[in-house]
């Protein structure tokens, strides 16, 4: 019996919510009479922090503190219209409109101080505390909560505003075979280091090494939980998940988490991350997002390191003991490649 | 089916209600109890999204037959905060973003709290052991892992 090391790596790029656009999503914001933000919203957190970020976004547009904006994305039957938490697009598709929501928001907001304190609405400017104040006299300022009021019960004023991001459908051009696929792209590239055990063909991961080209992180913790996550989720894929182990004869799927293999807390193994920012042109405040990218790499990049270690190439996911072990049999034993 | 009375102490306090045989305790702490803080994540044992401690030690309560805690303290994550105040537990899980969607977060809270109580300098390869019967979709382990180090070492470290 012999362990072999091996390496693989590998690069993506990848485009940030659906290929030829087409997705939009909306938001609205509108002040309380106390004058906190509230953000409604029909798009979902599944846990990966959509919620924190379009409070940031909402709340530098406006130029309120974060904790003067909540966001409700409890029911898309009431809710403005959102194609959903997929396609990585949630940061960027879900910010846009955000962004936009809030600076119409913004626009009467300031409106409405401005008759308050009687001055031109392009006087004035936020101190990102709470407060209106006019530019270069913010002795002469009013509070958002005192512009709600006012803009309630004695302008009769909804400080509220609309929002959409709408990437237009591309059509693809018969002809020619030309489309736009997306405006905005991420990137990665992960190393993975594996060890094959040539008796049993089990694969214990070693370490992995990765960098991620994100746009701006609007939130680097947030990011950071999201590629630790992540790419043992594409960990997974590669060796351990399917719902149809012997596709497509469906007997022996799993039926429940006994039956459906996933990493246990035994499983992982160091990962260092690296986060490049180059914001986008298009993104809220150069936002991409990492989402689904944070996965991928990590598939080919182990695929690629077990044959950097054994010799062979499985090209069907998940990588068992079972197909390597095949595999190296019928090779006629573990060949290992060279490392480079 | 007949009714037993059952009476055993829910984070400290004591409860006397009558509960179905074969009942399980997840479901006794859920549907009769009211508290939805054990998770039900499989009912047969394979994800630790229910753990519980039963006299202090860590049990799974969809595989706990009700009857058998007659008598005895139960602890959820329900009673783990102490008023206002988060357990250090949860305060280093916060901190170190040891939770996306949250559902094994209570198991794995009550998982690494039997560990703590027992062992309040646990080596890292104890915590993965810990937390070996819990199974978590999100985060990829390691926020978890280093949350109960840092909740050993009094919250002082960051990961």
């Amino acid at each position: 019996m012999t362990k072999h090391r091996g390496r693989g790596i590998a690069s993506i790029n990848y485009p940030i919510g659906m290929n030829l656009g087409g997705d939009p999503s909306q938001a609205l914001v509108h002040s309380n009479p106390s004058g906190k933000f509230t953000v409604s919203l029909s798009s979902i957190d599944l846990g990966q922090g959509m919620k924190s970020v379009t409070r940031q976004i909402c709340a530098e547009t406006l130029g309120v503190p974060v904790e003067d904006v909540y966001v409700d994305t409890a029911d898309s039957d009431t809710g403005p219209h959102c194609m959903g938490s997929f396609a990585s697009r949630g940061t960027h598709r879900v910010g846009n409109a955000v962004m936009a929501a809030a600076k119409e928001a913004r626009g009467v907001m300031m409106e409405a101080a401005a008759e308050e304190l009687e001055v031109n609405a392009a006087d004035l400017e936020t101190d990102g505390r709470g407060n209106i104040q006019v530019k270069g006299a913010p002795h002469r300022s009013i509070s958002t909560k005192d512009v709600a009021i006012a803009a309630q019960f004695r302008q009769g004023k909804t400080i509220s505003g609309r929002g959409i991001f709408l990437v237009p459908l591309s059509d693809v051009d018969p002809e020619t075979g030309e489309m736009s696929p997306a405006t905005c792209y991420a990137h990665a590239c992960l190393v993975a280091e594996v060890e094959v055990d040539d008796e049993t063909g089990e694969v214990a991961m070693v370490r992995m090494d990765s960098a991620y080209e994100l746009g701006r992180a609007l939130n680097p913790r947030l990011v950071e939980q999201q590629l630790v996550g992540g790419a043992w989720m594409g960990v997974s894929h590669a060796l351990y998940e399917t719902t149809e182990p012997y596709y497509p004869d469906s007997s022996h799927g799993p039926r429940d988490f006994v039956e459906y293999l996933m990493p246990g807390p035994g499983d992982i193994c160091p990962h260092d991350i690296a986060v490049l920012e180059r914001p986008a042109a298009d993104g809220p405040f150069g936002a991409k997002g990492p989402g689904e990218m944070c996965a991928n790499p990590a598939l080919p990049a182990v695929a690629n390191a077990i044959f950097n270690a054994v010799g062979v190439r499985i090209d069907e996911l998940p990588i068992t003991p079972e197909k390597v072990l095949r595999a190296i049999k019928a090779q006629g034993g573990a060949r290992s490649q060279p490392r480079r | 089916m007949s009714k037993s009375a059952l009476q055993f102490l829910h984070n400290g306090r004591e409860v006397a209600i009558f509960v179905d045989g074969g009942t399980s305790l997840l479901v006794t702490l859920r549907e009769l109890i009211g508290d939805m803080t054990p998770k039900f994540g499989c009912d047969q044992g394979g994800c630790g999204a229910c753990s519980v401690l039963i006299d202090g030690e860590l049990h799974l309560a969809c595989l706990t037959l009700a009857e058998t805690v007659s008598g005895r303290a139960v602890e959820t994550l329900d009673g783990l905060k102490d008023g206002p105040n988060l357990h250090p537990l949860q305060r280093a899980f916060a901190d170190n973003f040891a939770a996306q969607c949250g559902y094994c977060t209570p198991g794995m809270l009550m998982a690494a709290k039997a560990l703590l109580d027992r062992n309040p300098s646990p080596t890292r390869a104890d915590v993965v052991e810990a937390i070996s019967g819990n199974i978590c979709r999100c985060t990829g382990y390691e926020p978890i892992i280093s949350a109960v180090l840092v909740a050993a070492a009094g919250g002082r470290t960051r990961a």
